[in-house]
């Protein structure tokens, strides 16, 4: 028993000094001996409840779990660092949002939505954040890249996968499938 | 422009009621647009700002009141940011295009699924939908933003290790060194005075003695230096070449002989 409590101790220590998400597999590195996965996932489980009352969280994102702190510490911390992260503008945040939810989307495909040019810059943003990358290019001509978010981009929105994503609002969604597009007279008009 | 859409959310009331619909024709002045220049993505953005704000049901667009509108609009960009309008003017284009369309009598067999305003509908709604995901990732927390990281300090603690070395090792290296610092020793590189020329001649003077000479003899090689024995074989190549002696040999491996060539 006291040995378990030790792994959850180690556990625990290892979360807290990481300043990246840890998985279960950087997990059992810990371990010089082979340790289950679900006995780790276990002791998970527990340390999650042990910090229940207290003011940080265990929480699992994309790539694994952290301690986070209390969202009702939040404002208390950022008067430590006035200077924090600065707000993208519009453009930028369109973009992530057209990436995240309909990738892989080239950049073409980007412009046809927002009825826009893309400025170059605004890519460039999302790539040097780690929100996005290029995962490929589309079979057609000029080859052009395919993006799609990373997990860089679910852990820092605290999400463990796409589909945690916020919906989209459904009665826009409605009145999408209300529009009748006849597919073809699409078509038609693009050649 | 996060106000436009709180504001079109709560209706004005007017005795205590709600307005339901606003006038189909309600009419904004471009003046009235001009401070919101920079606040639009596109096209798209502005025509969803002016279907929102007339609450136009956006199936069912009023294509001429819209257009008269947003062409209005365009006009007054134009003056003031020409940069930008291409876009815009290019929508300009589509929404004429689309009236136009609508105007000419449809052929019988048609219905209402050809509505020329279906394309743009659609792609407006589209856009829509992302402006709205645009906004709520915006008010989603962060990491660095409204989500603090855990990262306690630990003192890693670092043990140098050293290698291990044996005599052995210690041997090489010294003997590593001592034929790096042979390589820099200095050498006196001295002309040594044979001449091709000078070869040629002696060999021509042996073989006029004797016809036939086996090609061994005329190297020494247990007295004579390598040099000499380097000149003394160009001079035989030298003159063979000049056709002044014949190399002969019967049979592969079997003994050359040199004698005086024909001239």
């Amino acid at each position: 028993m006291a040995q378990i409590d030790k792994l959850k101790e180690v556990l625990e220590v290892a979360l807290l000094t990481s300043s990246q998400p840890l998985s279960i597999e950087d997990l059992t590195k810990l371990f010089i001996g082979k340790t289950d996965r679900s006995t780790i996932r276990m002791l998970l489980d527990e340390i999650k409840n042990d910090w229940q009352e207290k003011s940080m969280s265990l929480v699992q994102v994309a790539s694994g779990y952290r301690f986070q702190a209390k969202a009702d510490f939040t404002e208390f911390l950022m008067r430590l660092s006035p200077d924090r992260a600065p707000n993208y503008s519009r453009a930028v945040m369109e973009v992530l949002a057209i990436i995240a939810y309909r990738q892989p989307v080239t950049r073409a495909d980007i412009e046809k939505i927002r009825g826009v040019s893309l400025n170059s810059n605004t890519l460039r943003q999302l790539i040097e954040r780690e929100w996005i990358d290029i995962i490929g290019q589309k079979e057609v001509p000029g080859r052009p890249s395919l993006y799609a978010t990373t997990k860089h981009f679910l852990n820092d929105f605290a999400l463990k996968s796409l589909s945690e994503l916020p919906e989209l609002n459904s009665s826009l969604t409605q009145e999408l499938s209300d529009s009748k597009v006849d597919e073809n007279r699409e078509e038609i008009q693009e050649n | 422009m996060t106000e436009f859409i709180q504001t079109e959310k709560s209706l004005p009331k007017i005795y205590g009621e709600n307005i339901e619909a606003l006038p189909q024709d309600l009419y904004i002045p471009p003046d009235a647009l001009e401070i919101y220049l920079d606040s639009f993505e596109g096209p798209l953005d502005l025509l969803i700002y002016l279907i929102r704000k007339n609450n136009i049901d956006i199936l069912d667009i009023p294509m001429a009141n819209l257009t008269l509108q947003y062409v209005n609009y365009v006009e007054k960009m134009k003056v003031i940011k020409l940069e930008l309008a291409a876009d815009y003017l290019l929508m300009s284009a589509m929404l004429i295009e689309i009236k136009s369309r609508m105007l000419l009598p449809k052929p019988a067999l048609e219905d209402d699924e050809d509505d020329p305003r279906a394309e743009l509908v659609k792609k407006l709604i589209e856009y829509e939908l992302m402006k709205d995901a645009a906004e709520n990732l915006n008010q989603m927390p962060q990491v660095g933003k409204d989500i603090m990281i855990a990262q306690s300090y630990f003192e890693r603690v670092t043990e140098i290790k050293y290698p291990d070395v044996s005599i052995d090792e210690l041997f090489e290296a010294w003997k590593n060194v001592i034929k790096r610092v042979k390589q820099f020793e200095q050498h006196q590189i001295s002309r040594s005075e044979l001449s091709v020329r000078e070869y040629m001649t002696i060999i021509l003077r042996k073989l006029n003695e004797k016809d036939l000479l086996e090609f061994s003899t005329f190297f020494n090689s247990d007295k004579d230096p390598i040099p000499k024995l380097v000149v003394c074989f160009l001079a035989i190549l030298e003159l063979t070449k000049e056709g002044l002696i014949k190399i002969n040999q019967q049979s592969s491996s079997s003994a050359i002989y040199l004698q005086l060539g024909d001239s």
